[in-house]
């Protein structure tokens, strides 16, 4: 049987599931009586651990971020253009891994996981997470795969606020960070954008205060509405010029004069919110959210960036999109910035791209290129 | 070429830079000169390229290199974070020369610049016999698509300099296929082809 795969993927891939019992506390104050976090791996871990990658999702992520589940999945995962044999995060060299965050809907403890205080799922229970508390578990996760430094930590968007966060606070166990269209804070726009996600799915009929599963029921409109307005920030107004431009579903280009669904934009829009809907826990996106919203190492620091990556011992690569207005160059130029108040090594490329916030998903050559040059530089030290 | 292999006028930028200096790297470029100055006087520092391209080459040599637009000057950078602040055959194309020599004694405790010398003989007979915008080596460029839009003579930037209260710590001139000369040391503003100086704020 012909391999149905491209020949730079990796293939297929299946998950894996961690189960920690030992209790976690968390920065909200709650503590976890144990947790289970779902994972991916690709590629070999080398015989002294010392070419494993860890990969952070974005906010809608999971940790199916390469290869396929199976032979008939019409995608592959979310960082297929960047992770394979001979691509940036290359799996010939590198051990990578991949974990669904805590709080997720897709296989690690969340909201949809049964709290075992109670025997029902947690919902609105499920404590809120911070970033921080991703980087507390998944160094757990390290530990069980018996990688005590990550050759790398990379991720886009709040994944590379993630590898960030890693490098401040497990300095010794990130050799470099990756942060990909990643800002050192939300600025207040972002926050204004998530809020109004959040008051979406909060203020749906069928949101029930965050226990819609007991009633058997959903916030489903909300969330399609929350992934909406998501998806139009995460584009550019070119890219959506480019993709859907003024063009209308009817062939005559006759307006309905009604409601239904008569521009492309619109009927893509309707699409991208109603599949969202199908793989996603509403409680998990509002919990993503406020993760972001709360994510802010300087804060502790007096506001001074520099002086919370000050004690880390990466070498970092930052990378933006000139299109990209969500988390725009000017928030990777501060982290770089920051980094070079303090003297840390650091590579930056402001990439040009038409795709937005969403370019860091693409193949986009430049991107790719940088990237790769930098994953190349990166000892491995013995081969497997 | 010399024996480390860069090209002559590197080859004395690299003989300027103190053991374990820390630099910067004004236009870049590939990052060769900054991966020699890493290997053989343990330097440490960053450079600054907007050439795409150059950066991801950069990046492969293995140096820190920071997508930068020098017109933007050096804000990004405290007064004399470095020890030398280095730009070689970039001056003649940024846009406001006189700003950036003065951000570059700023940041930097000294400067390192290299350009080529408009009044280059060659030059001057190009322009006077042919009639023609002048080209050569250094300045391989057609008038309509050069990015040299900046050109100055050994003399001119001697000029610029003291009107600055930039002093000059060091002058070498190149002439000819990168060579140094007698000649080339006695008349430099027409013998020599590339000028190297090595300044700082007095």
């Amino acid at each position: 049987m012909a391999v149905p795969y491209p020949a730079d993927s990796i293939g297929l891939v299946s998950p894996q599931t961690a189960v920690f019992d030992q209790p976690l506390e968390l920065d909200s104050g709650h503590t976890l009586p144990g947790f289970e976090l779902a994972y991916e791996t690709y590629g070999t871990l080398n015989a002294d651990a010392s070419n494993a990658v860890l990969v952070c999702h974005a906010l809608s992520g999971t940790h199916h971020a390469a290869g396929y589940h199976a032979d008939d999945d019409r995608k592959p995962g979310w960082w297929e253009a960047c992770i394979g044999p001979g691509k940036p995060l290359d799996t010939e060299r590198f051990f990578v891994v991949c974990s669904n965050n805590l709080g997720g809907c897709h296989g690690s403890t969340g909201p949809t996981s049964l709290n075992p205080a109670t025997g029902q799922p947690y919902g609105a229970d499920f404590p809120l997470v911070t970033v921080r508390d991703w980087v507390r578990s998944q160094a757990l996760l390290a530990d069980h795969l018996g990688i005590q430094r990550w050759a790398a930590v990379a991720g886009g968007s709040l994944g590379g606020m993630q590898a960030l966060q890693w490098a401040i606070d497990l300095p010794e166990r990130v050799a470099n960070v990756v942060a990909i269209a990643a800002a050192p804070r939300l600025s207040a726009q972002n926050i204004a954008f998530n809020e109004v996600a959040r008051q979406a799915i909060r203020s749906d009929p069928e949101f029930h205060e965050g226990r819609y599963q007991q009633a058997g029921d959903r916030p489903r409109r909300g969330l399609m509405l929350a992934r909406m307005l998501g998806h139009i920030t995460y584009l550019s107004e070119a890219a959506m010029r480019e993709k859907f431009g003024r063009d209308q579903r009817g062939a005559n280009g006759d307006y309905g004069y009604n409601f239904d669904v008569e521009f492309e934009v619109e009927s893509y829009l309707r699409y991208q919110g109603q599949s969202f809907v199908d793989r996603f826990d509403a409680n998990t996106y509002l919990l993503m959210t406020k993760a972001l919203d709360y994510f802010d190492p300087a804060a502790e620091h007096g506001g001074n960036l520099g002086e919370a990556l000050a004690n880390t011992q990466s070498r970092y690569f930052i990378a933006s999109f000139t299109s990209d207005w969500r988390f725009p160059p000017s928030a990777s130029r501060e982290i770089v910035r920051a980094l070079l108040d303090t003297n840390k090594s650091v590579s930056y490329a402001e990439i040009e791209a038409d795709h937005g916030h969403d370019a860091f998903l693409m193949p986009v050559p430049r991107y790719l290129e940088s990237f790769s040059a930098f994953m190349h530089g990166i000892n491995t030290g013995v081969a497997t | 070429m010399s024996q480390s292999g860069l090209r002559a006028d590197l080859d004395i930028v690299a003989s300027w830079v103190g053991e374990g200096s820390r630099v910067l790297d004004l236009g870049c470029g590939d990052g060769l000169l900054l991966r020699h100055l890493f290997d053989s006087r343990q330097a440490t520092g960053y450079g600054l390229e907007i050439d795409p391209e150059k950066i991801t080459q950069s990046i492969a040599n293995g140096i820190n290199v920071i997508q930068s637009d020098l017109d933007q000057g050096l804000s990004d950078f405290d007064d004399q974070a470095f020890d030398q602040v280095i730009m070689t055959q970039t001056l003649q194309a940024v846009q406001r020369p006189r700003e950036l020599l003065l951000e570059m004694v700023r940041v930097g405790r000294e400067g390192i610049v290299t350009f080529p010398n408009f009044a280059y003989y060659r030059l001057r007979a190009h322009l006077a016999l042919r009639g023609r915008m002048p080209m050569s080596g250094a300045l391989s460029y057609g008038w309509y698509e050069t990015p040299n839009i900046h050109l100055c003579t050994i003399r001119d930037f001697e000029i610029l300099c003291e009107a600055l209260s930039i002093r000059i710590l060091e002058r070498r001139v190149l002439s000819n296929n990168y060579q140094q000369s007698f000649a080339g040391n006695l008349l430099p503003n027409l013998l020599g082809e590339i000028a190297l100086y090595r300044f700082c704020q007095s």
